[in-house]
């Protein structure tokens, strides 16, 4: 990148949205003219981009997004690990509720498979009348919906439980995302295979090298549990399960079974490792918490969040997500003076069940240091705990279901850092 | 009434859920009142027994075999020491022995001190591992590889022969740990 480019970055970045990152190459921003935009008296020129023909359509064909947008990525563990663990979502570079496909945090045991749809196959059986081999094109014949929903693992934030790890938003909650799910109802599917009356549990299963396996309730699988093979307008991305995966709204994203391949009905859970040695909740009294499905209600500052710096004083708006596995977002309080006084903050609609809802909240900043949270309640009445609530009671080693409000410091120079 | 009504009327039928139909010829298909679309293909159990692999709680679906103490060890130096260490101990992949008591800030979550079910050790072993090789082993190594784990929890003697019958009368110590929510 030549160094008018850098200059550009930043200075578009600081147009947009007053904050800049305080990495990389922020401290150009006082250069006006680096486009020859301007005449000596400061009137605006015609920029050169104006004045000729820009690139054609298709290169390539499937669109990226600007050149300079490329530092808007997922990241991974740092050092790499051993073994397949997690890529996060940059919250913090997000616009509404949708998360873009490439951008959608992953989570896998065994890697991302490669599975030709041609091929794959879903298998129904266990407790129903008339066990069932589905194609890809069998799924897309039925009827289909698209819903709106989040998903989150129920690890986000979990080293945070212990210490304060996470430099921005990306690295403490980034393992959330929400898109436009389509795909066919279970219930719809299920139904094809006939379910016997005894069926009160269900195994899914994926085709991956972990072969992952949950059970499920199946009154969830019956209520609003999808198997979807579609996000945000097209097939689902690899690392996200294509052609196949288990949609279960506001459940713990593990239980979303992935390039799923098969179902079985039973009467009991399977007791499998996802769900007994992992993915438990371990308590202060050595005992631990089952079948922990639901995500709790949660929200988060993104901008101003840790990592950016508010490069003088005046207006900020403050904005983030809210969200909550038992229904809607009823509200969402913002406090700027580290909880002192907190305010309503406004919810952008559409507020959505069991969705990614985005609150926004003005501030005018003097340039005093202070403490910004954000606080959610939902519409089964439930309040976002803080750190020391959320840990009363649980054990040391506690992973799973961390739901803290989390503060971000702000500093008389405007860096912003992680205030758990 | 012509083809394309016909089809308009059933995928009505079929959206809107109305389960009184007038027409005898439907896309879907009541059958003790749940609907459906003739989609997919019967399958039996013997088409699907490769990937019917789940171990339930109670044993079911155990295969034939067996291993003991001895040939796990074998196995698991072979082909799990690498990551998980020649006992057990812990290395590149979580420890597997040991763990501590878990009302303690030290207590490491392991199959002796945290797995509620024996089962659930073969069903994830084979399934899952070794790592880079998953649904490799044969049911007596995974089996062999079960009693050496028990035998290095203490959870079963030396001479523990662990098959289909004897896997789910295995105690494991913290059997009782664990309460379930639902929700």
């Amino acid at each position: 990148m030549s160094n008018e480019d850098k200059t550009g970055l930043a200075r578009r970045r600081f147009i947009q949205t007053g904050f800049a990152l305080t990495a990389g190459a922020t401290a150009a921003l006082a250069v006006d003219d680096a486009w020859g935009q301007f005449d000596s008296q400061g009137n605006l020129l015609v920029a050169p981009w104006t004045k000729k023909t820009g690139a054609d359509f298709l290169t390539p064909p499937y669109g990226l997004p600007s050149k300079y947008e490329k530092d808007v990525v997922r990241i991974l563990p740092t050092p790499a690990a051993a073994f397949p663990t997690a890529s996060r979502t940059p919250l913090q570079n997000l616009y509404g509720i949708i998360t873009p496909n490439g951008l959608i945090f992953e989570r896998h045991h065994a890697g991302v498979p490669d599975i030709d749809p041609d091929v794959h196959r879903l298998v129904i059986h266990g407790l129903v009348d008339r066990p069932l081999m589905l194609t890809m094109n069998d799924l897309m014949r039925f009827p289909s919906v698209s819903l709106i929903y989040f998903l989150e693992c129920s690890g986000n934030g979990s080293a945070e439980l212990k210490k304060r790890t996470g430099t921005t938003v990306q690295d403490t909650h980034g393992l959330l995302s929400c898109c436009e799910w389509t795909g066919v109802r279970l219930s719809t599917v299920l139904a094809e295979a006939g379910i016997k009356p005894s069926a009160k549990w269900l195994l899914a299963e994926g085709s991956d090298g972990a072969a992952m396996t949950r059970s499920i309730p199946m009154q969830k699988a019956m209520d609003d549990a999808l198997l979807v093979y579609a996000q945000n307008g097209e097939m689902l991305r690899p690392e996200q399960g294509y052609p196949l995966r288990l949609f279960l709204p506001g459940y713990e994203g593990n239980t979303n079974i992935k390039w799923l391949r098969r179902l079985k009905l039973g009467t009991e859970p399977w007791q499998t490792r996802e769900e007994t040695s992992t993915y438990t909740d371990l308590g202060a009294d050595g005992k631990a918490l089952q079948f922990t499905f639901e995500m709790g209600v949660k929200s988060v500052i993104t901008k101003p969040s840790g990592g950016m710096k508010l490069k003088q004083a005046g207006f900020y708006e403050v904005t983030g997500f809210a969200w909550t596995g038992a229904g809607k977002i009823r509200s969402v309080e913002v406090s700027i003076d580290g909880g002192k006084s907190w305010d309503q903050a406004a919810l952008q609609e559409p507020v959505l069940n069991k969705s990614l809802t985005r609150f926004r909240y003005p501030w005018m900043w003097k340039g005093e240091p202070t403490v910004l949270l954000s606080r959610a309640t939902d519409s089964s009445g439930a309040i976002q705990p803080t750190l020391d609530e959320v840990l009363k009671l649980r054990s040391a080693n506690s992973v799973y279901h961390n739901n803290a409000i989390q503060p971000w410091l702000v500093a008389a120079n405007g860096e912003v850092s992680n205030g758990r | 009434m012509d083809a394309r009504e016909l089809v308009k009327t059933k995928y009505l039928c079929t959206v809107f859920a109305i389960i009184t139909m007038t027409s005898s010829s439907s896309m879907a298909t009541d059958i003790g009142h749940q609907r459906t679309f003739g989609l997919g293909q019967p399958v039996t159990e013997q088409q699907l027994r490769a990937w019917d692999i789940d171990i339930a709680a109670t044993g079911a679906g155990l295969p034939a075999g067996s291993g003991n103490v001895g040939q796990g060890k074998l196995t698991f130096q072979a082909k799990c020491a690498s990551c998980h260490g020649l006992e057990g101990q812990g290395g590149l992949a979580n420890k597997l022995i040991g763990g501590g008591n878990l009302n303690t800030a030290g207590a490491v979550k392991t199959i002796g001190s945290y797995w509620p079910y024996a089962t659930t050790i073969f069903d994830y072993i084979r399934r899952a591992m070794p790592y880079g090789a998953p649904q490799s082993l044969s049911n007596d190594e995974v089996y062999g590889l079960t009693a050496f784990l028990l035998n290095a929890n203490q959870i079963v003697g030396i001479d523990a022969i662990i098959d289909a019958s004897s896997l789910p009368l295995v105690q494991m110590p913290n059997r009782s740990g664990f309460i379930r929510v639902e929700r």
